[in-house]
Formats: structure tokens, sequence, C-alpha cells
């Protein structure tokens, strides 16, 4: 502070070297020093005392209601059926078997999705380059169409409007070794080893070797047609950020369409696409706890019942939240992996 | 050459249109066949849905229940004031439209009526004069969308003749008269100050969703700004803890939010403390929203040179006045298209209140069908939904996208 060109001094015009420990040291409340640590303990104070302030009540008030946080009624008998499940589970199994048919039953409906949606958003995000003038404003329609309308809605319309005015019995519809009727969609399959079995009427009943619910089914095709609009987009984008001077130097050293996509375009584009791939797998993940509204019994609907018959409403929070939280922890690691995988490396 | 420019030059429009066709449609012999096959399968499907609409539907259930479906079971004495605040919101936003429209611009030179504003007098007349008669509401009630309508047309007519007398002032201060007006039409639905209370439990239809997105796009927003910063902030504490929130709330689906809202929301609050049903939600759409929002007002952060901050700070502002008057216009300016984004996805998102059993547009519908007098007429009742929520999103992605142009500096010099 001795120093007599000290910048401070000279914005007070004090250039004559006279020593003011009162002028030249700023006050304690704008020393660059302390403030942030200043700022930082008062945020943190008034944190705590908030989370301290919530927590408090949350026991005083468990408490009074006889609830307080415990694990033990996971193993009491659910005494509820679940529909469907891909995990074997009756109604005097534990809670805790329940919960995990439901979650059995979101990743396979989270794992059909993630496929079916990246399938169709391909498709349609590449129609957009298409030299048919129709195809493209046709997905232009089909992306408006679907972003501009809320998921819960489609889905609810799939279910109620589509699925179940389906006709059951000999007037559904037939394909080869597809059958859809309104108590299901019936696949053909191996039956008892090695015989290559067809849906069947039996007694005016369809039977098959893979039998998929209805709900199942609406959950399936709302979540592909929401989420394939979204990764249409980024499809597109990623696209659409190669230079077209790639697609000309391309052809321009005798690379046909296909190959000019494989080797040249889909390599650059790549590193584009994939972040936003991974932010609409996670949304798909998250969106799928919707499936409550078409009656499939994913791990929300039963965290749901489950709620309403034991009355434990932390806990049943905490596992799902938890359980999704994973869910998309796993997501963004594959797909962080398959980012480093699709980096251009150069050299 | 120059004779093959004069030759294409004048060819009449049947020649442009087959030449358009051609290269849209006929490139190749497989764009031809696809488009043929796709010309067969939107007539296809369009003949059949238009078949359905006029033939097997019945549209009854929607005429019978247009008053549940817009306000819900709000009390039939009481809904003067639902009146009032829409006769109230017609003539401000035709002030404020004709504002805009009045002051002076370098792409719209003194034009008071611009094309586009043509068109959208006509459309919402249109619309007045259409569907009250199509949903068979009773010469009064038509009368009052219609006078609606003539309210805002007016108020549009008259403040763009006498919007440039009243100075460059004016339109900041009439910014102000929007909050007003959204604080009067609560008290107006909620009752109070004389009015008879209204339960929250009644509100109810469109209402009800457009009162939850405003009140959690109103509120978000400066919670989202918050948010940010403190996501870049140099302090670990405001740092970590904003990451903490953002990440833990995105994370999680929004309806296990919903549902922690009403199930454990009692619990953390002292008895009686606890908010009603309707604002349980409410509160958790806006704590939901701040979290995106905040991502999409980083992003644009991201976008803003750090020199920008530093020559605010060399020109002698504080951080916080850099921030307010330097760093933030930019960083939300680019932000913007990602930020609506989010609002018309929060729009959407009233959905899900559906499923926690509160009566917005969707709940509403549900108990309509519940009624058995329409069961089994999904396909008009969703299909209408379908159609007002596209309208809405549709107009809010539009509006973004006008504004984008309007706020673009390189679109517009700057006058002054």
């Amino acid at each position: 502070m001795g120093n007599p060109l000290n910048p401070k001094q000279l914005r007070r015009g004090g250039l004559d070297g006279v020593e003011n420990p009162g002028l030249s040291q700023p006050p304690w409340w704008r020393n660059r020093l302390l403030i942030p640590w200043l700022v930082q303990a008062l945020v943190g104070f008034v944190l705590l005392l908030l989370v301290a302030f919530l927590l408090g009540n949350l026991v005083r008030n468990l408490t009074a209601a006889g609830l307080l946080l415990s694990w033990r009624w996971l193993g009491q008998p659910a005494g509820f059926d679940i529909a469907e499940s891909v995990l074997p589970f009756q109604a005097e199994m534990p809670y805790w078997r329940g919960l995990l048919a439901g979650l059995g039953n979101t990743l396979r409906a989270v794992s059909c999705g993630l496929i079916g949606a990246t399938v169709v958003g391909t498709l349609a995000g590449m129609a957009n380059f298409s030299s048919n003038g129709l195809l493209r404003r046709l997905v232009r329609v089909y992306v408006e169409l679907v972003r501009n309308i809320p998921l819960l809605l489609q889905l609810v319309f799939w279910y109620f409007v589509v699925f179940l005015s389906l006709p059951n019995g000999l007037a559904a519809l037939q394909g080869p070794g597809v059958v859809l009727a309104k108590s299901g969609l019936y696949l053909a399959g191996f039956h008892n080893g090695l015989h290559w079995v067809g849906p069947q009427l039996v007694n005016d009943v369809w039977q098959a070797p893979l039998r998929l619910s209805v709900e199942f089914c609406a959950l399936l095709v709302g979540l592909v047609v929401y989420s394939g609009a979204y990764i249409a987009e980024v499809v597109r984008g990623g696209i659409a950020s190669v230079p077209p001077g790639q697609w000309e130097a391309a052809s321009s050293l005798g690379l046909g369409w296909l190959a000019s996509i494989r080797h040249v375009v889909i390599p650059q584009a790549l590193p584009v696409i994939v972040p936003g791939l991974n932010t609409q797998y996670i949304s798909l993940a998250k969106n799928s706890s919707l499936a409550v509204a078409v009656g499939y019994a994913d791990l929300y609907a039963v965290a749901e019942t489950t709620l309403n018959q034991t009355g434990r409403a932390v806990e049943v929070v905490i596992l799902l939240l938890g359980t999704y939280l994973v869910l998309d922890l796993l997501i963004s690691a594959v797909m962080n992996a398959l980012n480093q995988l699709v980096r251009i490396k150069e050299r | 050459m120059g004779n093959s420019v004069t030759r294409e030059l004048p060819p009449g429009s049947l020649q442009r249109c087959k030449d358009w066709l051609r290269k849209e449609l006929f490139a190749t012999r497989l764009d031809g066949l696809l488009s043929l096959v796709l010309i067969g399968s939107i007539l296809a499907a369009l003949f059949g849905l238009l078949r359905w609409a006029l033939l097997q539907a019945n549209w009854a259930v929607i005429q019978l229940n247009s008053t549940l479906l817009c306000i819900g079971r709000y009390p039939i004495e009481q809904q003067w004031r639902l009146w009032l605040l829409a006769f109230l919101l017609a003539a401000t936003a035709g002030a404020s439209w004709g504002l805009l429209r009045s002051c002076r611009r370098a792409d719209r030179p003194g034009l008071l009526w611009p094309r586009n504003d043509r068109i959208a007098a006509a459309v919402l007349l249109a619309v007045c004069l259409i569907i009250p008669p199509a949903l068979g509401l009773s010469i009064a009630i038509a009368g009052r969308w219609l006078a609606i309508a003539v309210l805002l047309m007016a108020m549009r007519w008259l403040l763009g003749r006498i919007g440039r007398r009243l100075g460059a002032d004016a339109i900041k201060w009439f910014a102000l008269v929007w909050p007003v007006i959204y604080l009067l039409g609560m008290v107006l639905i909620n009752g109070g100050f004389g009015l008879t209370p209204v339960a929250s439990a009644e509100w109810g239809g469109l209402m009800l969703t457009l009162l939850q997105a405003s009140f959690a796009i109103l509120l978000c927003f400066p919670l989202g700004v918050m948010l940010a910063l403190g996501r870049r902030s140099s302090y670990p504490l405001l740092r970590w803890g904003s990451v903490i929130y953002i990440e833990f709330i995105r994370g999680a689906p929004l309806i296990t939010l919903l549902f922690l809202g009403q199930n454990i929301l009692g619990f953390l609050l002292p008895g009686g403390l606890a908010p009603e049903r309707v604002w349980r939600a409410a509160w958790v759409l806006t704590i939901f929203a701040a979290a995106y929002l905040a991502e999409a007002v980083r992003s644009g952060l991201a976008a803003i040179p750090n020199g920008q901050m530093e020559a605010a700070r060399s020109l002698g502002l504080s951080t916080a006045q850099g921030l307010q008057h330097v760093v933030l216009p930019q960083a939300l300016r680019v932000a913007l298209p990602v930020m609506v984004g989010q609002f018309i996805s929060l729009l959407q998102d009233t959905t899900l209140l559906s499923l926690i059993g509160l009566m917005e547009l969707l709940g509403t519908a549900r108990t309509v069908m519940a009624n058995p007098d329409f069961l089994g007429h999904y396909g008009e009742v969703y299909l209408t939904l379908a159609l007002l929520f596209w309208c809405c999103c549709a107009a809010l992605g539009l509006g973004s996208r006008a504004l984008e142009r309007r706020l673009d500096p390189h679109h517009l010099p700057n006058l002054r």
C-alpha cells in the first residue's frame, strides 16, 4: 500500500503519497476476500435453517401420524394383483416383489420404446432430406402435430379411441403371424420347444405364444410416436450441421448416395446427434411413468397403489425418485460412452 | 443463353405448376411411386376422418359440456366475474397490441394495419362468429363473445390511432397494467374483498389449465434466472446448491413430483399451513419448470463472451448492474427460443394434473366421459382437446418466432 502509484489512490486523486489507511484500505464489507465467505455463509445458514425446519416438521408430523420412517412394510403381503408383468407376481407376494414387477414393466416399456422411437425418429429425420417434396412436408406435419399436443392426451387417445375400439374375435385385424384385437396383440412364436405357432382362434378367443396387452401397445405406440418426433428433429439438426460441401466432396470422389451417407455424413453428424438423443432418451424414460393413465402397471402405478394401501408416502416417494434417478443416470452413462465412441478422432 | 432466359421467363402459371410438381413429386421413378402411394393414403385418411366427423361422431357431447370444459364447476351465479375478467383481458390485450403497432419502426414505416394484423383480426372475428353457433350457445352468450372481440379490436384501433401522441414512455407504463390485471383476475376468480369466495376445488376446465400455466410461467422465470446465475457463480456453495437442485428436479418425472407435492407437502409444513391441492400443484409446476428454465438461461449465458462483463465492469458498472444492463439482456435474447419451448411444454404438462385428481381440461373431460350419457364418446372429446392445445401451443411458437425477429439486432438497425 505504500506504492504511490497504487490504482486505488490514483482513482481518488491521492498522488501526493500521503499514507491514509482510512482511504486506501477498503471497509470490511467491500473486502474482496471476505465477501464470498460472508455471502456463502449467509446462504448456507438460510438453507440449513430451511432444511431443519422442513425436516423437523416432517419428523413431528410423521410421529404424530404413527408413520415414522420404516421399511418393514415392504415385506408384508401386497394383496393386489398386477394384470401383466415380466416378473411373476401374485397378490400374496410382498410389496417389494410388486414394486420389482412394476420396475420390470417400466423397463420393458422403456427398452421397447427406445428402440421404436430411434427407428421412427431416424427415418423421419432422414425423410427431411428426401428429394420427394410431399414426404418432406408430411414429416413436417407429423413433427408439428405431435410436438404441439400433450403426450398424456396422445396416450389416452391411442388407448381409448384407437385400441379399445378394435374388434374382437374373427373381426380382429389379422396379418401373417400377427393378430391385433381388442384383447391384445398376438404374435407368432415358438411353442413347447421348437413348434412355430401362429395366433389361433379357440372358442372365439385368440391364443398365441406371445401376447401383448392393449395397454402396453397403447403406451408403446404413444411413446414411440411422441419421442420419434423429437428424435426426428435431433437427427435433422445433426444432418443439417454437416456442411453441404461435404456431400459435394463425397460425390466428387465418386461415392454414391448411400456410401456418402455412411462414410462421410453420418460420422460427422453423430457427434451432434448423440447428446440430443441422450436428452430424448431420458425424457422417454421419465414419460413412461404416464403409463398409469392407460392402465399399464408400471413402477409409478404400482407405487401409487402401494401408497394408497399402506399410507407410507415418504418411503414410496423416496423409492420412486431414487429409481428414476438411477434409470436416468444409467441411460446418461451409456450415451456418454457412445459419445466418446463417435467423437471425431483427430490426429 | 439470352434466348433460353427469355424462353424460361414468361411460362404461364400452369407450366410453372407442372414444373414444380415434376421437381417436387416426380423427380425420379421411385419418387413418383412414393408420391402416388402417399397421396392415396392421405386421401383415404382424410376421407375416413371426414366420414367419421360428419356421419358417426356425436358432437352433442361437446355442445352440452362446453361451459364445463371452459370453467369447470364454477358457481353459475358468480360467472359474471369471469365475464368481467374476459372483457378486461380483451381490452388490455387490444390496447397493448395497438400501442405496439403505433410506434414507428424501420421495417414497418407508419403502417397501422400491416398484413399480419389484418389476418389476425379476420381470424379473431371469424372465430367469434363461427364457434358460438357451432357450440349451440344461446344468443346472449354468443353476443358476449362477439362483444369481447369487438372490444379488443376497438381498443386496438383506438390505441393505434392515439398511441403515437402518448410518447415512447407509454409502452413502459402500460406494461405495468398487466401485473395489475393478473392480480385483479386472481381476486375476481378467487373472491375476497367483498366478493363471495369460490373454493379452488370448484375451479376447473380451460380456466384452471391457463391459470396453472400462467402462474408457473410467471414465477419460474425469476427463479430460473437466479438458478442459472447460481450455477455459473464462482461461489462453490451457490454453484453446488443450484446444480443439486436442477439435476434432482430434472432427474425425476413430473408425475412423481406432483405425487410428492400432494402426499408429502402436508407433512413438511406445520399443520394448517399447507396450501390447498390446486396451489400445491401450481407450486410443484413452478419448481419443476424453474429447473428446466435455468438450463435454458444457462445456455444463453454461456453464449455471451466474458468480455461483455469485463467491458461493463471497466465502464464502472457493478456486477449486478453489468448483469442487469449488459449480460442478461443478451443472454435472454439468445435463450428465448428454448425458453418459449419450455413454456409450451409447461402448458402441455398441466394435463398431468388430471392424474392427481385436479379438474383441469383433461380432468374435466374425463369426468364428462364418465357420465353415462356420453359414455364412449372419447374420440370427439379428445380430438377437441387436441385441437385446443395444438392451437395454443402453435400460437405460442408463432409468437416466439415473431419476438425473436423483433429482438434480433442484426435484422433491424437500431434507430436510436
